[in-house]
């Protein structure tokens, strides 16, 4: 099977998986309203400092959301002794990266576009700028946080306290592509001034940590 | 060996002590800040001996991976090591000299400081792997990680850089010229410093090789008494 | 002369960054120590 139509099937079979259990829905739709409404306890949605920053607290949870589904990325694969036969067999691991990647990625993005309508309600947010402008933000944000909390879950399988060595390693690594999305975010909604230089350097982000993450996923595979 | 490191102690320890007089008494004081500028000569020197261990790691990193020679692996932890302390010291002395000069502690746009404090991070949660992987191919993950902190640099570099265009913020440390009695002192610190970091990293690659050897030697006895 | 203060307190936190290092070094040099005699019996 050539590498796309692995990566497909991975990922079909694991988007039908994760719809069997209505329980996941019903459980991200929650997630998402919680979020928002602590946050709205704990920032003051009337004042003015609170629009100023609510950039970086959109992209504060967005965090929050993408660590959960995060975490139990690979959980299905532990228990079902997926990841030896990966090992053992002369097969590439990349497609099955890039299919947890994707469907992280789905995960992340469908709580995402729960919050944000939650958000613009809670915060009375107006996009200033260009809003169109938010859709890649948003897009390249969430594969920044995506592809390398995915790779790191990985390399993280055979650590104790597991859940916490996850956001560990992410949060440091991803301080470039945070500063882009609160920065761009922030650009879109004041707009005071073009988001185009931080896009630029998510997908600068995206690209070298896309490549880093396929190239160096079968070296961690094989090292669990 | 032994004699060796004894030598470079000795060195060490004389060097640090002439860097000191140099950087207290016999440097000229600085017009504009006073004598709280002194904190320069150690804050630079030790950014610098900070960033040439982690180019340490980062190459060991890389061979490990291609070569799997486990003193490279040895060398990759002790330079996280001894580089993580020395860039503590950047990150501790740098509030410290602002906070006179500039009257902040911090400034988010300070492009060297931040750049350094995402680097201490990295390197941190580099050792926090060590530490807490169970995996017996640790040495593999750390490097893995090594290489995506080293990637990570120019971007996080970049990302401060284009962030303090446009929140302008005060530079710790500034820029301009540098007066040549300065750049004498900042220069035997520096040498003072890099002693100091071969020294102790001499130190810790030795012990850390002995406590490999005893490992092993603890693992083969429990696996004796297991079979008798 | 406020601003000695500071400069007195970079130089010593420097050297007590340092030396907590060495002292963690010791006490792992010490455990090795102590592991090695109890393999030698």
């Amino acid at each position: 099977m050539s590498f796309f139509a692995i990566t497909r099937a991975t990922l079909e079979k694991d988007i039908r998986l994760e719809w069997r259990s209505k329980d996941a829905v019903n459980a991200m739709l929650f997630f998402a309203l919680l979020v928002v409404v602590i946050f709205s306890f704990a920032f003051d949605p009337t004042a003015e400092e609170s629009r100023r920053i609510a950039g970086g607290l959109i992209w504060v949870a967005f965090l929050f959301a993408a660590v959960v589904a995060l975490n139990q990325t690979w959980a299905r694969e532990l228990r079902n002794q997926v990841l030896d036969a990966y090992r053992v067999s002369p097969a590439p691991a990349n497609p099955l990266f890039l299919a947890k990647a994707l469907g992280n990625f789905i995960f992340v993005a469908i709580l995402e576009a729960l919050m944000t309508p939650l958000f613009i309600v809670f915060f009375k947010l107006r996009a200033l700028g260009e809003t169109w402008d938010l859709l890649p933000i948003a897009l390249l944000g969430t594969w920044a946080l995506v592809v390398n909390g995915t790779f790191f879950a990985a390399m993280s399988l055979r650590t104790r306290s597991r859940e916490i060595m996850l956001p560990l390693l992410l949060f440091p690594i991803s301080v470039p592509a945070l500063l882009g999305m609160v920065n761009a975010t922030s650009a879109v909604l004041s707009g005071e001034y073009s988001p185009r230089v931080w896009i630029a350097l998510l997908l600068a982000y995206d690209v070298v940590f896309t490549i880093a993450c396929l190239y160096l996923f079968e070296t961690v595979l094989e090292a669990e | 060996m032994k004699r060796g490191i004894s030598i470079l102690a000795v060195v060490t320890a004389l060097l640090l002590s002439l860097a000191l007089y140099e950087a207290l008494i016999g440097a000229p004081t600085e017009r504009t800040m006073g004598d709280v500028q002194r904190i320069f000569y150690y804050h630079v020197p030790s950014a610098w001996t900070a960033f040439l261990l982690f180019l340490i790691n980062f190459i060991a990193s890389i061979v490990y991976l291609i070569r799997r020679n486990p003193k490279t692996d040895i060398l990759a932890l002790v330079s996280a090591e001894v580089g993580v302390v020395f860039c503590t010291v950047v990150i501790v002395t740098g509030p410290i000299w602002a906070r006179p000069v500039w009257g902040i502690w911090w400034a988010a746009g300070d492009i060297r400081l931040t750049t350094t404090l995402v680097l201490w991070l990295i390197y941190i949660s580099y050792l926090v792997l060590r530490r807490f992987s169970t995996s017996g191919q640790t040495p593999v993950i750390a490097a893995v990680l090594a290489i995506f902190g080293a990637l990570d640099v120019p971007l996080v570099y970049f990302s401060i850089w284009f962030f303090r265009t446009q929140h302008p913020s005060p530079v710790i440390g500034g820029g301009g010229s540098l007066d040549p009695r300065m750049a004498h002192v900042l220069l035997i610190n520096w040498a003072a410093f890099l002693c100091l970091a071969w020294l102790v990293s001499w130190t810790r690659y030795r012990l850390e090789v002995v406590k490999r050897e005893v490992e092993e030697a603890q693992a083969l006895e429990s696996l004796l008494e297991g079979s008798r | 002369m406020n601003s000695m203060h500071y400069l007195y307190a970079a130089y010593i936190a420097t050297w007590a960054i340092h030396g907590t290092y060495l002292v963690i070094l010791a006490r792992k040099y010490k455990k090795v120590r102590r592991e090695m005699e109890s393999l030698r019996k």
